[in-house]
């Protein structure tokens, strides 16, 4: 009892900390034209390596400092955010429409329909994840589309594997076969019954997605692969602030925490908000 | 033949196989009349699950029916195309669940759970199903309907799911129920109260039921019809008094032997008698042997 209290206490602050960090980021990211104190693009040289607001030589309006460029990094961090949860969003949930859809057929089916779709998961998830990604970049050419098509290609299958493997378990349970018994039809049923009870892992795998697809989107601008436009991404500021770690850290540390932060956050939210929609576990 | 098509349910020669050839169900028949209790009693494994499911048309798609047929009042159940099979069934027949936590759906609150089906099954407005359920609530003795009405399943107890459930089968007014063992995953103490209540609505309603059971003590208390099963095969038919008076199959009499009685607590550890299993394993093989090779 004690226990069960204390883990949902835990579960409640992890859901509004997480919940927080990333209103807050994608408030910035959506609101970025007012609130970013500088242009992200300005460069200055008289300013460039300004360190952050509580080391001497801060410049007021700077806080975060600037690259080597001279470029107000709190508003590069601030325009990156927007194409971070851009492809968050979009990524996530094209991967996610497809992945739980044919999860749920082929969990639900079971039979023909779920040899055909486990045989391509297990062909699909043959390759390497980074390297698919680089490779149908490559492929499709660099852009802010590009990047999306080619996270959802590649992680539909993790929403396939668990939705098929979550649904076949309730597709056993008596109350399927007792909608059955009440004369609905086997659609009626996946979808009113089953799906409901899939809906909780669902919303989890797909907060869990819009993190990875951020760090996914991180890295390919770290290879220069994601967006070809001078949009500050947080990837490239990363791959910026690495050149420069000996003169100027905070160009390479407060993205890095900014990505890890953010990526954690999606996690968090979503096991909260798994615990929030579960009625068993509420 | 008059008489066999006023049955509530007819099962003739009822045969089911698994993928492998085994039999699971070995030319069962059985019938429940208008009104009556028909216990199914046998021990665990035996295939009592199996004709419940046939009847309900629910049968694992790995269990194929290989000859018989099921007559739900006078309808030729195998006959019937499947979506006027399925509504058939909806409409005159319901379950009574072994396991009252999985049969509810534990994402959905008990209120629209059980209202949905009347909807569905009779066509009502959702005011009248409403209305139906809170009488039905009500005759199974729960006290505060409003309440159970908003639970999900998982904050009910045991007993509580298992009135539902009660509730849920009776509302509809099937003529057939087929209750699964529906005391078995209850606290001892509970199983009483939903015996008593399941006898109760069953004579209110006139409710023809199938009630399978391993116990014979339960047999006894609810049924007026017995039919013993043993891997598969009706081994003994009889009225429930006549049965408990003078069994005629060795297995029901080993299957009596082994049966706990509640003063001698020793006696529960008796196992079936094995002489009798041998016996009843010839006589099965023996079937098996002349259902392969009808002609010869
Ligand atoms: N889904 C299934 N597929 C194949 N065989 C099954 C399945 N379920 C049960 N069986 C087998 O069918 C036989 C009858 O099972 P069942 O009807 O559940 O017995 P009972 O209800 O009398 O305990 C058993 O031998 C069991 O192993
Ligand atoms: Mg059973």
């Amino acid at each position: 009892m004690d226990e069960a209290r204390i883990s949902r206490h835990g579960s409640r602050a992890r859901l509004w900390l997480a919940g927080g960090w990333l209103l807050i980021a994608l408030l910035a990211a959506i609101f970025a034209p007012l609130v970013a104190p500088q242009d992200p693009l300005a460069q200055d040289l008289m300013l460039e390596r300004l360190p952050p607001f509580w080391l001497s030589g801060a410049e007021p309006g700077y806080w975060l400092g600037t690259d080597s460029l001279g470029r107000d990094l709190l508003s590069r961090l601030i325009f990156g955010a927007r194409i971070a949860f851009i492809v968050a969003f979009a990524a996530a949930l094209a991967a996610c429409l497809v992945g739980s859809t044919l999860g749920l057929i082929a969990g639900y089916f079971g039979g023909f329909a779920d040899r055909i779709i486990s045989r391509i998961v297990d062909v699909w998830m043959a390759f390497p994840p980074v390297l698919f990604a680089i490779l149908l970049v490559a492929v499709l050419g660099t852009g802010l589309s590009s990047v999306i098509i080619a996270i959802a290609v590649i992680d539909w299958t993790r929403f396939c594997r668990v939705i098929r493997a979550e649904t076949m378990g309730q597709s056993r349970m008596d109350y399927v076969e007792n909608a059955r018994i009440a004369g609905y039809g086997r659609i009626g049923i996946m979808l009113r019954e089953v799906l409901p009870n899939v809906v909780p892992s669902i919303v989890a795998l797909l907060s869990l997605e819009m993190g990875i697809a951020v760090i996914v989107e991180a890295i390919l601008s770290f290879v220069n692969l994601s967006i070809s436009t001078d949009d500050p991404t947080w990837g490239g500021i990363i791959a910026e602030g690495r050149l420069s770690i000996h003169q100027a850290w905070w160009v390479l540390v407060f993205p890095l925490v900014t990505l890890i932060l953010t990526v954690l956050s999606f996690s968090q939210f979503g096991e909260g908000l798994r615990a929030r929609f579960d009625p068993v576990l509420r | 033949m008059n008489a066999l098509a006023k049955s509530c349910l007819d099962i003739r020669d009822l045969s089911a196989v698994l993928p492998n050839g085994l039999r699971v169900l070995r030319s069962v028949s059985l019938s429940v009349q208008p009104g009556e209790v028909r216990a199914l009693v046998g021990e665990s494994g035996a295939g009592k699950t199996m004709i419940g499911k046939a009847v309900l048309g629910v049968l694992p798609p790995s269990v194929r029916i290989v000859e018989g047929d099921m007559l739900l009042e006078g309808e030729d159940l195998g006959k019937l195309q499947p979506k006027a099979r399925r509504t058939l069934i909806g409409a005159r027949t319901a379950l009574i669940p072994q396991d009252p936590l999985t049969a509810l759906n534990p994402s959905r609150r008990i209120g629209p759970q059980m209202t949905d089906r009347l909807v569905r099954i009779l066509g009502w407005s959702g005011e009248k199903a409403d209305t139906r359920i809170r009488q039905l609530l009500d005759e199974v003795q729960i006290r505060d309907p409003e309440r159970v009405l908003k639970c999900y399943p998982h904050e009910l107890s045991g007993g509580m799911r298992q009135r539902v459930l009660i509730a849920a089968a009776f509302a509809a007014e099937p003529r057939l129920i087929v209750a699964d063992e529906p005391t078995t995953a209850l606290d001892v103490t509970v199983q009483k109260q939903i015996l008593r209540l399941i006898a109760q609505l069953q004579r209110e309603h006139g409710t023809a039921i199938l009630f399978v059971t391993h116990d014979l003590g339960v047999v006894a208390k609810i049924s007026q019809k017995v039919s013993v099963l043993y891997a598969g095969k009706v081994v003994e038919e009889a009225e429930t008094a006549a049965l408990f008076a003078a069994p005629q199959h060795p297995y029901t009499r080993a299957l009596m032997a082994a049966t706990p009685r509640y003063t001698d607590p020793l006696a529960s550890l008796k196992p079936v008698d094995e002489a009798v299993l041998a016996g009843l394993a010839a006589e099965i093989a023996a079937a098996d042997q002349a259902w392969r090779h009808p002609h010869g």
